[in-house]
């Protein structure tokens, strides 16, 4: 017996076929289509990235203990068992490594019109970026 | 945007240059002095270094001094935007009432991050402008803590 589970993660939202959304296991397929990362003998990579991760722990029946995937990539798994819904976070490391690098990291918002704009459209301008709240 | 740049308040403003690297980093400054007598925050000094900054009158920090005034995103602050993340999908479609403990458990990992506490009331029932905001506002500060925290401490005056 399966169940869907909206997964909510990096400003988007998966769904996938879960036997139960309280203990959510994703197929290495999902892995790799919805998170990009694939298990290797060498941990979970992505690209030229690996992440060591104990693959006892990791590995479930078929599929892959996605809080034990959380943790291995740092990022905070939150769920809601009820609307089988997850949130997997960034990871506070890869945000901090980031900010830290002084690379700004590149956004794309609408205007009031609806017309899409991106930080890196301004590259070549000095840029003042303010956050503010009409609340 | 706020988790991209580990944003807890507004105002929060950054400088990015030509390049698209952080000249200054999350910092609190206003556009004028509308709210000066409530914030203390007086917005001229930052409009002056940001006119000097941009006729290239006046320095940017520097990277170390960049880095070494940021503050980087924590585990509990990136767990608290999982929980808003997933409180305000659950609002959007209906669940308020289950997307309640979600909104309470953000406020508890990260109590200093205003765009969540303060961003979700009104989606909660609550007032932003009025009794609830001011509730949370005077818990916080009562408890020593201070409600914006510019790079450069705020004058007396």
């Amino acid at each position: 017996m399966s169940a869907n589970l909206t997964l909510l993660h990096d400003g988007r939202s998966d769904v996938i076929a879960v036997a139960d959304p309280a203990h959510p296991v994703i197929s290495p397929e999902h892995l790799e289509s919805t998170l990009g990362w694939k298990l290797q003998p060498e941990g979970l990579c992505r690209g030229l990235v690996c992440v060591p991760v104990d693959q006892d722990a990791l590995v479930a029946g078929d599929g892959l203990d996605l809080r034990v995937l959380a943790g291995a990539l740092q990022r905070p798994l939150v769920t809601d068992e009820k609307h089988a819904v997850a949130a997997l976070g960034a990871s506070h490391h890869d945000r901090g490594e980031a900010l830290a690098s002084l690379e700004a990291p590149d956004f794309t918002l609408p205007d009031l019109d609806g017309n899409l704009h991106s930080l890196s459209d301004q590259r070549g301008k000095k840029v003042l970026l303010v956050a503010y709240a009409s609340w | 945007m706020a988790d991209l740049y580990g944003m807890i308040n507004v105002p929060t403003i950054l400088w990015i240059d030509e390049e698209g690297r952080i000249a200054r980093p999350n910092d609190v400054a206003f556009g004028s002095n509308q709210f000066k007598e409530m914030t203390g925050i007086d917005s001229e000094a930052h409009l002056e270094r940001l006119r000097a900054w941009v006729r290239g009158e006046g320095p940017a920090m520097t990277p170390e001094e960049v880095r070494a005034a940021q503050s980087l995103p924590t585990a509990a602050e990136q767990e608290a935007r999982a929980e808003f993340t997933l409180a305000w999908w659950l609002s959007q479609r209906g669940h308020g009432e289950d997307a309640e403990p979600h909104y309470v458990r953000a406020g508890e990992l990260a109590p200093h991050d205003f765009t969540i506490r303060r961003g979700t009331m009104l989606i909660r029932g609550l007032d932003p402008m009025g009794e609830d905001f001011m509730k949370i506002v005077n818990e916080w500060t009562e408890s020593g803590n201070a409600f914006y925290r510019p790079l450069e401490p705020v004058s007396a005056s």
